[in-house]
C-alpha cells in the first residue's frame, strides 16, 4: 500500500471565495413544479406525437424527468418538452367555426383530382 | 491478469454497483417529488444491473462453482471490497447527490478505461455501463448545481454532505497490488490519472455551484482489505436476511 | 343554453360513446366524480409502492431485486400518469397530495394490510395486481379521455407485474416447506383483501349509478369480482395452493365459482382507518413530502436564478 491509512489530502485547492448569492426564496410557496408537455419521436423520420405531461422545475429537468418516465421502456428517439403554459388550444365551444370551413375545401386533398391513368409517382 | 485476479477485480467493481445500488434502493418511495424518485430509482436499477453482470462474471473466472448470488447474499463483512464511500447512508437528500455524484465520476473513468480492453464481456459490460454512467453524471451534476445554488439551506446541507464525505474519497485514487495489476494490463487508470480526473471534474463543478472542498482533511483508507465503516454491517444484514436465514431455498 | 340542455347534450355524447377531453362541457358533478376516482387511483399507485418498497433491500436474489425495483419503478410512473391525468380536471398535484395528507381524498385499502413476508411479494403481484388489472382493462374504456389513455398504457406495461408475482409463488410453492409453507400463508391473508378491492356490492355502493350513467365505471363491481375469481382459482390450484375459502366451489349452470361471504366489516373499518397500516403508509408519505420540500424549495429558487440571468 503506497498510500497508506491517514494519508493526508494533498491537493492544494485555493481558499476560494465563496460566491454564495443571498437566497430570495425563503418564503418561497412549496410546489411540485411546472406543468410540460412531453412529445416523442419513437422512430426516426416520424413524427412527433404528445404522450403525456411532467413535472419539472428546470428545463434540463424537464427533459431528464420526461425520458425517465416516458422511456422507461425504450419507447424515444427523439423528444420535445414544452412548458405547458406555452401551448395554445382551441376552445371546443369553437370547434365547428374553427375547424368546419375547411370541410368544403376538398381542393386542399390529393384525391379531388382526377389524374390520367398510368400517371405515376404524382 | 490471470482469471482469479480478474475474478477480484471484477468483484470489487461489482461490490461498489451493488452497495449504491442498496442505497439507492432505500430511498424508493422517499423522493423529494415523484419525478424525482423515479430517476432516483433509475440510478439504482442501472447501478444493479452492473453489479449483476460484473458478479455474474467474476463467478465464472473464479471457477469455484459460486454463483453471484452467492457473491452478493454470502460473503461476509470483511470480504466485500466496496469503497467506505458508497455504504455511506441516505442522510438527507443532499448526503445522496454528493455520494453519487463522486462515484460516478470515479465509475465514469473506470468504464472508459474498460470499454477499450481485449477482453469483450467486460468491454461489453463497460460500454453499456458508460452511457448510463454518462447519464448519471448528467443527472446529478445538474442537482449539485441546483442544490448548491439553490437557497442557503440546500447550500448549507450539500455543503455538510461535502464535509462529511471528503474524507471517503481518498479511497478512490489508492492504489494496491491488484491495481498496480489492473494498471499494467490497461484494466484500470493510475491512480494519479483518477485522482486529476476527479478533482478536475469536482473542482469546476464545485465553483460553480458555490460549494467549497474541505481543506486538509485525513482521508480514510481500508476497504480493499475488507475494513468498513460501520454501516456495511446493518446493510449486508438486511440484504443477506433471507439467503442466511434459508440456506437450502431456491428463489 | 341551460344546465338542463347541456345535461342532455352532454348524455346524449356519452350514449354515443365519445370520449369527453379536458376542456368539454361537462356536468360538475362528472368532473368531481372523475376527480374523485382518478386521484384515488393515483393515489393507490403512489401509496402501492410502500408495502412492496419494503422488501426490495431484502429481495432474495439480483433478479428478484431487479424485478422487484423495475415494477416498484413502474408503479410510481403509474401514479405519475394518473396525477396528470386528473391535472387535466383542473386541480393541481399540490392540491391533490394536500388532500390526501388531510385524509380527504383515500387509496386502496389494501396497501393498509403489512407485507410479512417475501412471500407476499408473490400474492401482491398475482392476486393485488391482478384485481387492479381486472378493473383497469375495464377502464380502458372510461368515457374521459385522459383516463382512458392512461389506462391503456398502464395496462400495456402491467402484464409484466401479474407474471412476476404469480413466478415467485409458483417457485415457493415448490420450493422447501418452509417456502410453501410461507406462499399459502401469504395467499390466506391477501386473497379476501384481494376481493375487497373491487369494492362493496354495487346495491351498496352509492355512486355506482351515476358512474355507470356516465361510463365512467364501465362494469358492475360484482361482475368484476367474479372475472377476476374464476381466472384466479385454477392458478391456485396448478401451483398446488389453496383458496382459503370453504364454500368456493363450481357452479356448472353459472359457469362460473360461487364464493364464500366476504367480511365487508372488515372492509369498512380498514377504509376508514382501521387497518393495520393506514397510520404508517401515510405518515411515510407525510415525512418524505415534509423532508423534500427543501429540496423542491432550492430546485424552485435556482431555475429562477437561471430564468433571471
Amino acid at each position: 500500500m503506497e498510500r497508506g491509512f491517514g494519508k493526508q489530502l494533498q491537493h492544494t485547492q485555493k481558499n476560494r471565495q465563496q460566491n454564495k448569492k443571498m437566497s430570495e426564496t425563503k418564503d418561497t410557496e412549496d410546489t411540485q413544479g411546472k406543468l410540460w408537455e412531453v412529445f416523442i419521436q419513437s422512430k426516426k423520420g416520424l413524427p412527433f406525437k404528445h404522450f403525456g405531461s411532467v413535472h419539472a422545475f428546470d428545463k434540463e429537468m424537464a427533459v431528464q424527468n420526461a425520458r425517465d418516465l416516458y422511456t422507461r421502456r425504450g419507447e424515444g428517439k427523439g423528444m420535445w418538452v414544452v412548458p405547458a403554459d406555452a401551448i395554445v388550444a382551441v376552445d371546443p365551444a369553437n370547434d365547428a367555426s374553427f375547424f368546419e370551413p375547411a370541410d368544403d375545401k376538398v381542393y386542399r386533398h390529393p384525391t379531388f383530382y382526377e389524374l390520367p391513368d398510368g400517371i405515376k409517382n404524382m | 491478469m490471470d482469471d482469479l485476479n480478474l475474478s477480484k477485480f471484477c468483484i470489487r467493481l461489482g461490490d461498489h454497483c451493488l452497495i449504491m445500488a442498496h442505497r439507492q434502493s432505500e430511498l424508493c418511495s422517499k423522493g423529494p417529488f415523484l419525478e424525482e424518485d423515479i430517476a432516483q430509482i433509475n440510478l439504482g436499477l442501472d447501478l444493479l444491473g452492473q453489479a449483476e453482470a460484473l458478479l455474474i462474471y467474476a463467478a465464472k473466472l473464479e471457477g469455484k462453482g459460486r454463483t453471484a448470488d452467492d457473491l452478493a447474499f454470502r460473503r461476509s463483512e470483511r470480504q466485500f471490497h466496496n469503497f467506505m464511500l458508497t455504504e455511506q447512508p441516505n442522510t438527507d437528500f443532499a448526503f445522496v447527490i454528493v455520494r453519487q455524484y463522486f462515484m460516478s465520476l470515479y465509475l465514469l473513468k473506470t468504464y472508459q478505461v474498460l470499454a477499450e480492453v481485449e477482453d469483450e464481456t467486460l468491454s461489453g459490460i463497460a460500454l453499456k455501463a458508460l452511457k448510463e454512467l454518462t447519464y448519471h453524471e448528467r443527472h446529478l451534476s445538474m442537482w449539485i448545481l441546483r442544490l448548491g445554488d439553490g437557497t442557503d439551506e440546500s447550500q448549507q446541507r450539500m455543503q455538510t454532505a461535502v464535509n462529511e464525505l471528503w474524507m471517503f474519497v481518498g479511497e478512490l485514487y489508492e492504489e494496491d497490488a491488484l491495481d498496480l495489476l489492473a494498471q499494467q494490463a490497461s484494466y484500470a487508470p493510475k491512480g494519479e490519472e483518477m485522482k486529476s480526473f476527479l478533482m478536475a471534474q469536482i473542482t469546476a463543478k464545485f465553483a460553480e455551484a458555490s460549494l467549497t472542498i474541505p481543506e486538509s482533511i485525513y482521508m480514510t483508507t481500508g476497504s480493499k482489505q475488507g475494513i468498513h465503516t460501520e454501516y456495511l454491517g446493518f446493510l449486508l444484514t438486511e440484504m443477506q436476511y433471507l439467503q442466511r436465514a434459508y440456506p437450502d431455498a431456491k428463489w | 343554453m341551460g344546465a338542463e340542455e347541456l345535461d342532455v347534450l352532454f348524455q346524449e355524447r356519452i350514449d354515443a360513446n365519445d370520449k369527453i377531453e379536458p376542456r368539454d362541457s361537462m356536468p360538475e358533478e362528472y368532473r368531481s366524480h372523475l376527480i374523485r376516482q382518478m386521484s384515488q387511483h393515483a393515489h393507490s399507485e403512489v401509496i402501492g409502492m410502500q408495502p412492496e418498497g419494503n422488501w426490495i433491500t431484502r429481495a432474495p436474489s439480483l433478479r428478484a431485486k431487479k424485478i422487484l425495483l423495475a415494477k416498484v419503478q413502474d408503479e410510481a410512473g403509474h401514479g405519475l400518469y394518473l396525477y396528470s391525468a386528473t391535472e387535466t380536471l383542473g386541480i393541481s398535484r399540490e392540491e391533490l397530495i394536500a388532500k390526501l395528507h388531510q385524509g380527504k381524498a383515500k387509496y386502496a385499502s389494501i396497501f393498509n394490510y403489512p407485507a410479512l413476508t417475501w412471500a407476499d411479494m408473490g400474492a401482491i403481484g398475482w392476486l393485488v395486481d391482478g384485481a387492479a388489472i381486472t378493473n383497469q382493462v375495464s377502464l380502458q374504456r372510461t368515457s374521459y379521455g385522459p383516463y382512458s389513455r392512461a389506462m391503456v398504457k398502464i395496462c400495456k406495461e402491467e402484464s409484466f407485474h401479474q407474471r412476476q408475482g404469480y413466478e415467485i409463488m409458483a417457485s415457493m410453492a415448490n420450493g422447501t416447506p418452509a417456502q410453501k409453507e410461507m406462499a399459502q400463508d401469504a395467499l390466506n391473508r391477501f386473497w379476501w383483501p384481494s376481493l375487497m378491492m373491487f369494492g362493496p356490492h354495487d346495491s351498496d355502493s352509492p355512486r355506482t349509478g351515476n358512474a355507470m350513467k356516465w361510463k365512467i365505471k364501465r362494469e358492475y363491481n360484482d361482475v368484476l369480482r367474479k372475472k377476476f375469481i374464476d381466472k384466479t382459482v385454477s392458478q391456485a390450484n396448478l401451483i398446488g395452493l389453496t383458496i382459503p375459502d370453504k364454500d368456493l366451489k363450481w357452479n356448472e349452470a353459472e359457469n362460473s365459482y360461487d364464493f364464500g361471504a366476504i367480511d365487508w366489516d372488515e372492509f369498512w373499518s380498514v377504509v376508514k382507518g382501521g387497518g393495520p397500516c393506514n397510520v404508517k403508509r401515510l405518515n411515510h408519505h407525510k415525512k418524505a413530502h415534509k423532508d423534500g420540500a427543501w429540496v423542491r424549495k432550492a430546485a424552485a429558487a435556482y431555475a429562477k436564478k437561471q430564468a433571471t440571468k
